[in-house]
């Protein structure tokens, strides 16, 4: 993993396991390149679960570990969504680590 | 999962900046959530500001982390205790502290605050009655 990505000929800085340094440096296209690098594409169930991190992040200034996470979906998103088989299914390095690295958050609290 | 379930309490006991005794505590308990246990976190002396609403650290640069107490329901800790003596010698009361929602998804059981000042007898019980005590 190299220290910086290029997302529309702008490089930003990530640490060692590919998260973004600076949380506040996010933008979409971060996402779309971090995916990519992880043979992913981006769909609009991706993008809820992305946004729906960022507005946690917002709320309680940290990143979810996973159990959480399915839990907060589930009550956000309906019940159908809220589960790790939905999850893994968009996210298979593990829904809270990857997702939180597309979203720009810092590594999930609590992910043993 | 170990099947032996113990009982865990994080007592935090000093003010949530100037040292980094709260925010490492939070951590833990958050990170240690995942191990199923019987946890419940206590607050007494100065570490009752912890819990305070309206917190603004923009003066000392650091990060607010007082909005991170609301999640503490999301990872399944049912029980928060605030020593009423602590509260009552600095002029605070439970009005003064931030509530946390718990819901059960399961049952759609849920409870608004799960944030209970206690009197100084049950602190000692509830101290008593713990298998492990982490102090911060």
């Amino acid at each position: 993993m190299s220290d910086t990505i290029e997302v529309d000929g702008k490089q930003f800085a990530v640490d060692e396991e590919g998260y973004l340094s600076n949380l506040n440096d996010w933008v979409p296209g971060v996402a779309g390149v971090m995916a990519a690098q992880d043979n992913l594409e981006l769909t609009e169930e991706h993008w809820d679960i992305i946004n729906f991190l960022r507005e946690y992040y917002e709320e309680y200034q940290i990143a979810p570990a996973v159990r959480v996470l399915t839990k907060a979906v589930g009550k956000k998103l309906g019940k159908e969504k809220g589960n790790s088989k939905y999850l893994y299914s968009l996210f298979p390095y593990g829904p809270a680590k990857q997702a939180c690295r597309f979203a720009g958050l810092p590594k999930p609290t609590g992910c043993v | 999962m170990s099947e032996i379930v113990k009982k865990f309490m994080y007592l935090n006991r000093k003010a949530p900046y100037g040292t980094i005794y709260a925010w490492e505590a939070l951590e833990v308990v958050l990170i240690g959530a995942a191990f199923d246990q019987d946890v419940s976190v206590m607050f007494l002396d100065d570490g009752v500001y912890q819990l305070t609403k309206g917190q603004d650290t923009k003066g000392i640069g650091m990060k607010n982390f007082s909005p991170t107490f609301r999640t503490l329901g999301d990872y399944e800790v049912k029980k928060v205790y605030v020593d009423r003596a602590s509260l009552e010698a600095r002029g605070l009361t439970q009005e003064d502290l931030v509530a946390i929602a718990w819901e059960d998804m399961e049952t759609e059981e849920e409870v608004d605050n799960i944030v209970e000042v206690i009197d100084s007898a049950r602190v000692s019980a509830l101290m008593n009655e713990s298998d492990v005590v982490f102090s911060f």
